[in-house]
């Protein structure tokens, strides 16, 4: 059996060259300054304070983040209730509705994002709500299903436990499932903000040229201004962000639990 | 009481089919439109055929398909093959050599698109490889093999060890054990790691945008790169739902079909 071992040395090779060395590269451009076509490997930190020193950058990170928290919230929002509502529902129809929710979710994402355009040119409103309305629809059905999930989980013993003490059916959503749910808005909280943060078609497609998010600008500088250099700085910024900010709800995860 | 259970029962169910409204809205909207017969997004002045003929007439469109469809085939079948066949090894290996791997395999899952997407194009650019076509796959072979490995790894781990080891000690080679015993065993999670792979593939824009050069376009990018209104999209964008639909309702249908076929039989 422990011949079988090697069976994943080519994909080891595969992870070093196609993973491994490519996210080395981006740290590597970050650091380091051009010249025309020539690649000076001397370390610099100009890249990365160049970023931090302009307003119109600040500016578009704190636009990004803005609206991935924005999206984020109204995805709790309308998608607790809506979790809720179909962990309630008879079996048979539970897995109906999980299954109409997931049916969208296996359709190009930039097709769903283009019929938006056609169906918000009927409607004058401003590019950051149309933007925001996109975000709100691609990243609703994750919110639902990985909060149904972790309620549906929820021992039902402990809501008719609640219910012979006394409690109200509110008192009882307040104290038992709403705390037990927290791991399932916090796993869904994972997959739509940090997608959200980084997103650049949403905002390209539905925002017009003005709407410049983190993801924009990244795409500017690959391959409009050719600054590769500062483009990769602009990445691991943004990946540094989203390593943090998992850290942190990884953080949140493990106190609720711990309670 | 039996009144107020009544008016929020009738609530909660028109909370969640406003839900699946607003789901499904930009795709009914899509499939009215595939029908219209003028160029509009906004008013239906009737119904016809057109955008569907113009579909087949659009070489630029049809090109797109043909990538999108044929890098999908093979990032799927190379993934799958892959990525199986590494699951099987890191099952086996010590967990520290495990771990460092599975946390590597999941940076393209974790990572914004657009950071692997501009780390692969990086690679291809600093090595002096032309994009092409042939990189384009090679990063959908990249970011859908981790799929695979999560989906088949957690199946693998559930398998009895001693299974294996009886047929190994009855005499079978590895390999006669692997495609007789192992692979057996979990051809269901390899077929849903083929599936996420493939719809990985077929709907990835951010990754494909940055490694696959100016000559090579798949559907998503065409949709990107286009100037004006087209609605040969919306008739393209009808058949890929329905497809999507029928291969989701036989994913979901086949199995249980064969629980059927399976019960009847043991009577």
């Amino acid at each position: 059996m422990k011949s079988f071992v090697r069976m994943s040395y080519p994909y080891l090779l595969w992870i070093g060259l196609f993973i491994v060395a490519p996210m080395f590269m981006i740290l590597l451009y970050a650091v380091t300054r051009s010249n025309g076509d020539v690649i000076i490997f001397s370390f610099t930190l100009e890249n990365i304070t160049r970023f931090f020193s302009d307003a119109t950058f600040l500016k578009v990170l704190w636009t990004s983040l803005r609206i991935a928290l924005l999206t984020t919230v109204f995805c709790i929002l309308i998608g607790y209730p809506a979790a809720l509502f179909i962990a309630n529902l008879p079996e048979k129809r539970q897995t109906l509705m999980i299954l109409l929710l997931t049916l969208p979710m296996w359709i190009n994402m930039l097709l769903k994002t283009y019929a938006w355009r056609g169906i918000l040119m009927n409607f004058d409103i401003e590019s950051e709500i149309k933007v925001f309305i996109g975000m709100v629809y691609d990243f609703l059905p994750y919110m639902i299903i990985q909060i149904h999930t972790s309620i549906s989980k929820l021992d039902r013993n402990l809501l008719v436990a609640s219910y012979d003490l006394g409690a109200t059916p509110w008192k009882t959503f307040l104290k038992v499932t709403l705390p037990l749910s927290v791991p399932g808005i916090i796993s869904g909280i994972t997959l739509v903000f940090l997608p959200a943060v980084s997103s650049f078609v949403i905002p390209k497609l539905l925002g017009g040229g003005n709407y410049v998010l983190i993801g924009n600008l990244i795409e500017t500088y690959f391959l409009v201004a050719g600054d590769w250099n500062f483009g990769s700085a602009v990445s691991l910024i943004m990946a540094l962000i989203i390593i943090a900010s998992m850290y942190v709800t990884k953080k949140l995860d493990r106190s609720t639990v711990e309670e | 009481m039996e009144r107020k259970k009544r008016g929020w029962r009738f609530f909660t169910s028109g909370y969640l089919v406003l839900v699946l409204a607003f789901i499904y809205l930009p795709i009914f909207y899509l499939m009215l439109f595939s029908f219209n017969d003028s160029k509009s997004m906004i008013s239906f002045s009737g119904f016809s055929l057109r955008w569907y003929h113009e579909l087949l007439e659009n070489r630029e469109m049809l090109q797109s398909i043909w990538y999108t469809v044929l890098v999908a085939l093979i990032a799927t079948g190379v993934s799958t093959v892959i990525g199986t066949v590494a699951a099987i090894g890191l099952s086996k290996a010590r967990p520290l050599l495990r771990n460092v791997a599975l946390e590597v395999n999941n940076l393209p899952v974790l990572n914004p698109d657009v950071v692997t997407a501009i780390s692969l194009m990086l690679l291809f650019l600093s090595m002096k490889v032309q994009r092409s076509i042939v990189t384009l796959t090679l990063a959908h072979i990249t970011f859908c093999t981790p799929y695979v490995i999560l989906t088949v790894l957690p199946k693998l781990r559930q398998l009895d060890d001693n299974v294996a080891e009886a047929a190994l000690d009855l005499g079978a080679s590895p390999v006669q054990a692997l495609l007789k015993v192992i692979i057996p065993q979990i051809t269901p999670a390899i077929f849903s790691g083929a599936l996420i792979a493939f719809s990985m593939s077929f709907d990835d824009f951010v990754i494909s945008f940055f490694t696959a050069g100016v000559d090579v376009q798949n559907i998503s990018m065409y949709v990107y790169s286009m100037k004006r209104f087209n609605p040969s999209v919306n008739a393209l964008s009808t058949l890929i739902v329905i497809a999507v639909t029928l291969i989701l309702v036989l994913a979901n249908l086949i199995p249980a079909l064969r629980e059927r076929k399976n019960k009847k039989e043991e009577f």
